[in-house]
């Protein structure tokens, strides 16, 4: 044990000198979604002016902080002063900050969300008092933002692999007993208990097993394990390593999207990290226990996220899903029993043996234990990824961490569980975030996914989009998937685009239950579930699509009309130029009229009429709208 | 599967990625279609045809593998790539309308390439960036925060 064993005390020591270094650091949030708002940018103006002054000063970039909405964001460390986090900090602000903050005296206040160690600075608070983190406990994430995710010793210094040493220490049969104590289910969506699938492998005749690492994130709106993997990698192999060990599985696959360069290349890092600590090979720190790894990529299908189609892609075939039993746990990859893991499940695991049982099951309900990442997305104020103890209610995550709706809008539902979940409707926010109740709703807790819905959201159109994407995304096998999404489909797009009749929902029910009911995987059991919902939740917006001709939120777009207001239009002609179809004519100065004919409902003049004008206003059915007041987004761009 | 036009492509990068895994069986066979596609931008039909001959894994496994998963295509993709993301948080902004948009600017439909090979129109389950949506990314670049009247001035800016 040795090698690891002086990497802990290097660790240590590097660490410390981290935390009090004599240098300036910035510690840049440079995973995929700081990339995206522009960090690659600021890096490289941070750098440049680093390099041309000759300053003193570090650049580590880091994984994601979750509050993705202020990205990019930077830790910044200035020798003898806490350390503070700054949130849109683009270019310009990063060189201010340099030049003001670090070498002056001003602590930039403007662009400051918080104090990240103990200490006193002027105007700044403490961050974690910052709205968005003041509710969540943030484990699985711990050390997401504040490690370098591409130095295994960072991980090491924060505890890292103490607890897969653990497991060696007390065995397979004693982890097992701890990680049922911690209560701990699957975070890929259904719930199942952990130990449960365990201990099925483990009682399955054969010496060979196998351990698949499940990070096909495919749900559209989710990307919570694309943060962890890109933030903390080593947490979620540490995992694989304790699972694979209380298995007495000798390989291990990490099955991770294709889509998720960042995410595998931080992967591959960190497999030949461990591989120089002696964590991964033959006989792994003197235990016997021999175990390696490999990371397959995806291509690109939405079915490989279940578990008969996965092993199948590993195979090298068409990711199509084969009828269960025998379950994987008994005969899964190459005909070995295997079990297949969510990328948070794994991440669980080294805090519960390290921090035991009893402490892990402090945070949830009676039957969901820990905590839960979530994306918080859609009509939300504070966009991210967030942690929150389980049994939280929807409330307390869309009001007080969410920071609630954008624009006064009012709130309509909010829809967990990707395609394979259902909308809960605002009346029933005082649900709190555990498996049972959410399946009791209709939903799923599902892998994480939660988008906020607001009043110019159509439920019609919601159960739609959800359908279309599991008709597309439908493998084919099994007729009441692959039929059966496909009616249900052609009925939602009747209704939307009003030609719907009211014996339609009944039948919408009818096909909806048989494919619950009949589809061989997880895909097509749960594909009616938006549609499920919204009816039962939101007939009344069917029955107006149907019956009025009208969708209430003014979405649905063959059902709406564009008209233009003749006293408030002063003939600028601002529609008529953006107007794709040239639908709109009129002469100069004189209001304008749209040809019902050739208007395509694309919006276009809706978006353009200045704000002072708001002379274009929409009809669906008898109900009428104008755009009093519009929302500003071009900040970014 | 047409082979024909194809036949002057040259099979030494396939040859290449073949001997770097030797015995390659039905397991290899994603990560070799995933090599070939780095190396020829597409599969090329006549490349896949050689990929079986050599492998022993028959073409109708190899075209069914190819035709399944979203990532590969048989045809040439264009200069640029648009990837415009259709997830949730995007739909309930109005990501549909940056969709249509596209599409009427460059006169394709989704999955297509326009006939100047200048662009490929793809959409995507979801790019994972919410807190952008409406998004949409040409090449590495990502727009957030789209409307539909942005389309042709960030188009524009990729020749």
């Amino acid at each position: 044990m040795t090698s690891l064993q002086e990497a802990f005390t290097k660790a240590r020591i590097q660490w410390d000198k981290l935390q009090d270094s004599k240098v300036p650091i910035f510690f840049v949030g440079a995973a995929t979604c700081g990339r995206a708002a522009g960090a690659s940018e600021m890096l490289e103006r941070l750098r440049g002016y680093i390099k041309a002054k000759s300053v003193d000063a570090l650049v580590i970039e880091v994984g994601c902080l979750g509050l993705c909405y202020l990205e990019p964001l930077v830790i910044v460390h200035k020798p003898g002063a806490p350390r503070v986090c700054y949130g849109n900090v683009g270019p310009d602000e990063i060189i201010a900050i340099l030049e003001n903050h670090v070498l002056g005296n001003d602590p930039c206040a403007q662009w400051a969300l918080g104090k990240v160690t103990a200490g006193e600075l002027e105007g700044i608070g403490d961050f974690n008092e910052h709205p968005m983190l003041r509710r969540q406990v943030r484990r699985i994430l711990r050390n997401c933002g504040l490690i370098d995710p591409e130095n295994s010793y960072h991980y090491l210094a924060r505890d890292g692999y103490r607890g897969f040493l653990k497991a060696l220490e007390i065995g397979p049969g004693k982890t097992l007993e701890e990680v049922k104590a911690s209560g701990l289910r699957g975070r890929g969506g259904a719930g199942f208990p952990t130990w449960r699938k365990w201990q099925f492998c483990r009682n399955a005749p054969g010496e060979t097993k196998y351990l698949i690492c499940n990070a096909d994130e495919g749900d559209p709106g989710a990307f919570m394990n694309r943060s962890l993997i890109e933030g903390d990698p080593h947490a979620v192999l540490e995992g694989v390593l304790i699972a694979g060990f209380t298995l007495g599985a000798s390989q291990g696959y990490i099955y991770c999207r294709a889509e998720y360069p960042l995410a595998i290349h931080r992967l591959e890092l960190a497999i030949g990290q461990m591989r120089e600590l002696g964590l991964l090979g033959e006989n792994i720190q003197a235990s016997g226990f021999s175990f390696d790894l490999t990371i397959k990529k995806g291509a690109g299908a939405f079915v490989c996220g279940e578990e008969t189609a996965l092993i199948a892609s590993i195979e090298g075939g068409r990711g199509m899903p084969r009828p269960r039993p025998p379950f994987p746990a008994e005969s899964g990859l190459w005909g070995k029993p295997t079990v297949i893991q969510n990328v948070e499940s794994l991440g669980n695991l080294p805090l519960i043996l390290n921090n035991g049982a009893k402490w892990y099951a402090q945070y949830g309900s009676e039957s969901s234990k820990g905590t839960k990442t979530f994306a918080l997305a859609g009509k939300v104020e504070r966009t991210g990824l967030v942690e929150v103890p389980l049994g939280i209610t929807l409330k307390d995550v869309i009001y007080d961490i969410g920071g609630g709706i954008p624009s006064d809008k009012v709130l309509k539902a909010v829809q967990t569980g990707g395609p394979s979940g259902g909308c809960i409707p605002a009346e029933k926010m005082d649900l709190t975030v555990d498996y049972e109740s959410l399946t009791e709703a209709g939903s799923i807790m599902g892998s994480g996914g939660m988008i906020v819905l607001d009043e110019d959201n159509c439920m019609v159109d919601i159960a739609k989009y959800f359908l279309s994407f599991t008709q597309e995304e439908s493998c084919g096998k099994c007729p009441p998937c692959r039929v059966g999404t496909r009616a249900m489909l052609s009925i939602l797009e009747r209704i939307s685009a009003g030609e719907g009749e009211m014996a339609d929902l009944d039948k919408l029910e009818t096909i909806a239950q048989t494919v619950k009911d009949g589809s061989l995987c997880g895909l097509g059991q749960t594909a009616p579930n938006p549609v499920l919902t919204t009816l039962r939740y939101f007939r009344k917006e069917y029955e107006d699509h149907i019956e009025k001709c009208r969708c209430p939120a003014f979405v649905c777009s063959q059902m709406i009309s564009y008209h233009i207001d003749r006293d408030r239009c002063t003939g600028c002609g601002a529609c008529a130029r953006i107007c794709p179809v040239k639908a709109i004519s009129g002469e100069a100065k004189k209001p304008h009229v749209i040809d019902q004919h050739v208007c395509i409902h694309c919006g276009a003049c809706l978006s353009t009429c200045p704000d002072v004008y708001a002379a274009v206003y929409r009809r669906s059915g008898e109900l009428t709208r104008y755009e009093a007041r519009r929302e500003k987004r071009d900040k970014t761009n | 599967m047409d082979f024909g036009k194809e036949g002057s492509l040259s099979i030494e990068p396939l040859d290449k990625i073949l001997a770097s895994v030797p015995n390659a069986g039905f397991g290899d066979l994603i990560p070799i279609l995933q090599k070939i596609q780095a190396a020829y931008g597409y599969l090329p039909p006549s490349v896949l045809m050689a990929a079986s001959s050599r492998t022993g894994i028959t073409a109708s496994r190899i075209y069914g593998v190819a035709t399944f998963y979203e990532q590969f295509h048989l045809e040439p993709h264009g200069r640029h790539t648009i990837k415009c993301c259709r997830g949730t948080a995007c739909h309930v902004r109005g990501g549909r309308n940056i969709i249509r948009a596209i599409s009427r600017t460059l006169g394709v439909e989704e999955s297509e390439t326009t006939e100047d090979m200048r662009f490929t129109f793809e959409t995507v389950a979801c790019l994972g960036t919410c807190f952008l949506a409406p998004v949409m990314m040409v090449n590495n670049d990502y727009y957030g925060h789209m409307t539909s009247n942005k389309v042709k001035d960030i188009l524009e800016r990729y020749s």
